[in-house]
């Protein structure tokens, strides 16, 4: 008889720091000390608590251990399993009450303002037995529409959840629904899911995928209920091995007990699901660029209209939604629009997954109510900025977002608010900037991926970007005037209003919203000469303090082009026209008497 | 599948297998299985009352969970039970069948098994 459930988390995260080698080791400890009849070890999708992993949580009594390696793995069979005391080492310190027992995951700061919907499986059910998904009320939501209501019905309570896309766009899920739901039955129709996640720091549809894949697949085989559609793609990354793995899995899985395939819970309805693996080009995010690789020809956006809906896949309506939107969506069907509605702002209904990354402490997903504003989610859920350091600013959207500076962190998040500071939800990366971050040199890397992820198919983007770019690293090498900034604003608006496609339509955002929030670090780069964060390299120069040297030659042996010179036991000296800025000496220094400016 | 009933067939007999992960419920029963514990013959008290649990309709309501030596080693196997609002109750030198009575009388009945106390031993 099972009495202790070991989760394993196995998300892509954990995963890369060795979460296969621990489940393994957990099952062969295990098996030596003759627990297997009594203890079951279970491989989960993501907790969201990435910055901790390799987690593991130990239910009934709900012990969360962070940082778990192989070699702990004996050591928490027998002390813990066998004897019943948990090793206090390993357990996250938000867990432990003052007297040493385990309080509850769900009261740590982490985890407290989290409402998790579209994650609420991950890192609770094991992703590959459908049998969990079902026993969490997976399916149900499809059997309720198939049996109780009509495909009007199904877009009606999505209308009425007031559910956005979650990929970045914000447009009503319902609308979109209803506009491909003409003609049912007469016409081939298709329901895509968008898995091509590539905004830099975006990894929740990933998430999703490997830690509830069912609930995708039930979301789609309702879409295509409500549309009359008995075909669906998921477009997924080839980069996601673990996410196209477990969708494999579950769609077998699905199609032998009979909810993929034909008539589908003796309804007569029939719905099945491919994939299909994007080589990891950014524009094939964009639902033409898409839709047009699906179709097997390369990657490249048209003009909208006609949009999917109306001349989607192959030519056909179709409904394409993001992995996120569609995980939400069964439990719209099951809890009812009202549940939904009941959350978030006026106009952003629910909740939004957002990646925590950059210099924040718990680096890792959280999934929040709309409205939430910044502050919450950096301060209290992402236990703020480690190091001692100040936030400077987030930037949210990823390269097609803007950034929001500190004096903008009590912003309620949701699609209309982001808009009107500049920036955007995007599909929910949300990188934390400390003082250490360079605003121009932050709008440098974004331009840089959009250069190199633009298409080429239209010449504002194609060019527009590079010359953009072009204009930045001006500015950082030292050699920028102020007309460039006038330039650089001209040439973005240019951009937004003429490319073809959101890529374009998005790229210059990143430039626009740090030059209006951190128009000064602009200016002292140009005027001054000076890079503020002490980043850009051109703008430095290492200096060693005479005052505080004591000769120790320690830097000038560690200083790969030999540019410091200086007689033992007397202060050095940095020779600036070779130095190459690499900062080694002024890590070498015990005596910081090395610094920068 | 061709019915809704087959679903719901799937659903029931897994939600009890998953119910555990849900947390501690309200009333915990934890078995002391230190050294000292298991030398005691804890392991059958613990798997009857994981059993005994389980098979009732207590599943949804009691979790038994272990714990390390509670320091009164020479009463082992111990085993407390801790209910919302009730002090807590302390059972020692348990065997699998006391254990199958103390589910029966305390955990469904409402009614604490006084003879097996540390109460009742140490009188």
């Amino acid at each position: 008889m099972i009495r202790t459930h070991v989760l394993v988390c196995g998300g892509t995260g954990c995963t890369s720091s060795g979460s296969v080698k621990i489940h393994d080791a957990l099952v062969e400890e295990i098996a030596k000390k003759g627990l297997e009849e009594e203890v079951k070890v279970v491989g989960t999708g993501c907790f969201g608590l990435c910055a901790l992993g390799p987690v593991v949580i130990v239910y009934p009594e709900g012990t969360f251990y962070s940082c778990v390696t192989a070699e702990d793995v004996p050591e928490i069979v027998e002390e813990h399993f066998l004897k019943g005391r948990p090793v206090q080492r390993l357990v996250y310190h938000e867990t432990k009450a003052a007297d040493g027992a385990t309080t509850s995951l769900s009261e740590t700061s982490f985890y407290k303002k989290q409402k998790r919907i579209a994650l609420r499986n991950c890192g609770v059910i094991n992703p590959e037995n459908i049998d969990e998904y079902i026993a969490m009320d997976g399916y149900q939501a499809l059997g309720k529409v198939l049996t109780e209501m009509t495909p009007d019905d199904v877009i009606q309570t999505i209308l009425d959840s007031g559910l956005r896309g979650r990929g970045g766009g914000g447009f009503p899920t319902g609308l979109k629904w209803k506009f491909a739901s003409g003609n049912r039955g007469n016409v081939q129709k298709y329901v895509a899911c968008n898995a091509d996640e590539g905004d830099p720091g975006a990894f929740m549809d990933r998430s999703i995928l490997e830690g509830d894949p069912h609930a995708v697949l039930e979301a789609m085989a309702i879409a295509g209920y409500a549309i009359g559609a008995d075909r669906g793609f998921i477009y997924v990354r080839a980069e996601y091995p673990i996410a196209i793995n477990r969708l494999e899995v579950a769609i077998k899985q699905a199609r032998e007990y009979g909810l993929l395939g034909n008539d589908i819970f003796g309804t007569g309805f029939n719905f099945d699901i491919e994939l299909r693996f994007g080589a990891g080009a950014f524009v094939c995010g964009e639902e033409t660029a898409l839709m047009t690789s699906i179709e097997g020809n390369r990657g490249e956006p048209r003009p909208r209209p006609p949009f999917p809906a109306v001349k989607g896949l192959f030519g056909q309506p179709t409904v394409l939604n993001n992995v996120e939107t569609y995980a939400n969506s069964p439990q719209i069907i099951l809890k009812g629009a009202d549940w939904f509605t009941s959350m978030g702002t006026e106009k952003s209904k629910g909740t939004k997954v957002f990646a925590l990354g950059g210099k924040i402490t718990n680096t890792g997903l959280v999934e929040v109510p709309m409205g939430t504003t910044l502050r919450e989610v950096i301060e209290e859920i992402g236990g703020g900025i480690p190091n001692g350091k100040q936030f400077k600013a987030a930037q949210t959207g990823g390269p097609s977002g803007g950034c929001i500076p500190a004096s903008l962190i009590d912003t309620p998040i949701d699609y209309d608010n982001l808009l009107a500071i500049g920036s955007m939800m995007g599909s929910g990366g949300l990188i934390v900037m400390d003082e250490d971050t360079c605003m121009v040199d932050l709008a440098r890397f974004f331009l840089d991926f959009t250069v190199d992820e633009s298409c080429g198919k239209c010449t504002p983007c194609r060019i527009g970007t590079r010359r953009l770019l072009e204009i930045l690293d001006k500015i950082i090498a030292g050699n920028g005037e102020m007309e460039d900034l006038d330039r650089l604003e001209e040439l973005s608006n240019y951009i937004k209003s003429a490319s073809l496609c959101g890529l374009g339509q998005t790229a210059p955002n990143p430039v626009l919203s740090t030059l209006r929030y951190f128009r000064d670090e602009y200016i002292a780069h140009i005027v001054d000469k000076k890079c503020p964060a002490g980043v850009c390299k051109s703008l430095l120069q290492y200096t060693i303090d005479p005052d505080k040297c004591k000769g120790c030659t320690l830097c000038a042996r560690k200083c790969p082009v030999n540019a410091i010179s200086g007689t033992v036991k007397q202060p050095h000296v940095i020779d600036t026209a070779k130095c190459i800025k690499c900062g080694a000496c002024m890590d070498s220094c015990k005596f910081k008497a090395i610094y920068k400016a | 599948m061709k019915s809704l009933a087959e679903l719901a067939a799937i659903r029931e007999r897994m939600q009890n297998k998953v119910i555990i992960r849900e947390g501690a419920n309200a009333t915990r029963v934890v078995v002391g299985m230190a050294t000292c514990g298991i030398a005691a013959g804890a392991r059958p008290v613990l798997n009857a009352f994981v059993e005994g649990v389980a098979a009732s309709e207590l599943a949804e309501k009691v979790t038994v969970t272990q714990t390390g030596c509670i320091g009164i080693c020479q009463y082992e196997p111990v085993v407390e039970v801790y209910e919302d609002g009730k002090e807590k109750v302390t059972y020692v030198k348990l065997t699998a069948e006391k254990a199958a009575e103390i589910i029966e009388k305390h955990l469904k009945g409402g009614k604490v098994v006084e003879e097996y106390t540390i109460g009742a031993y140490r009188k």
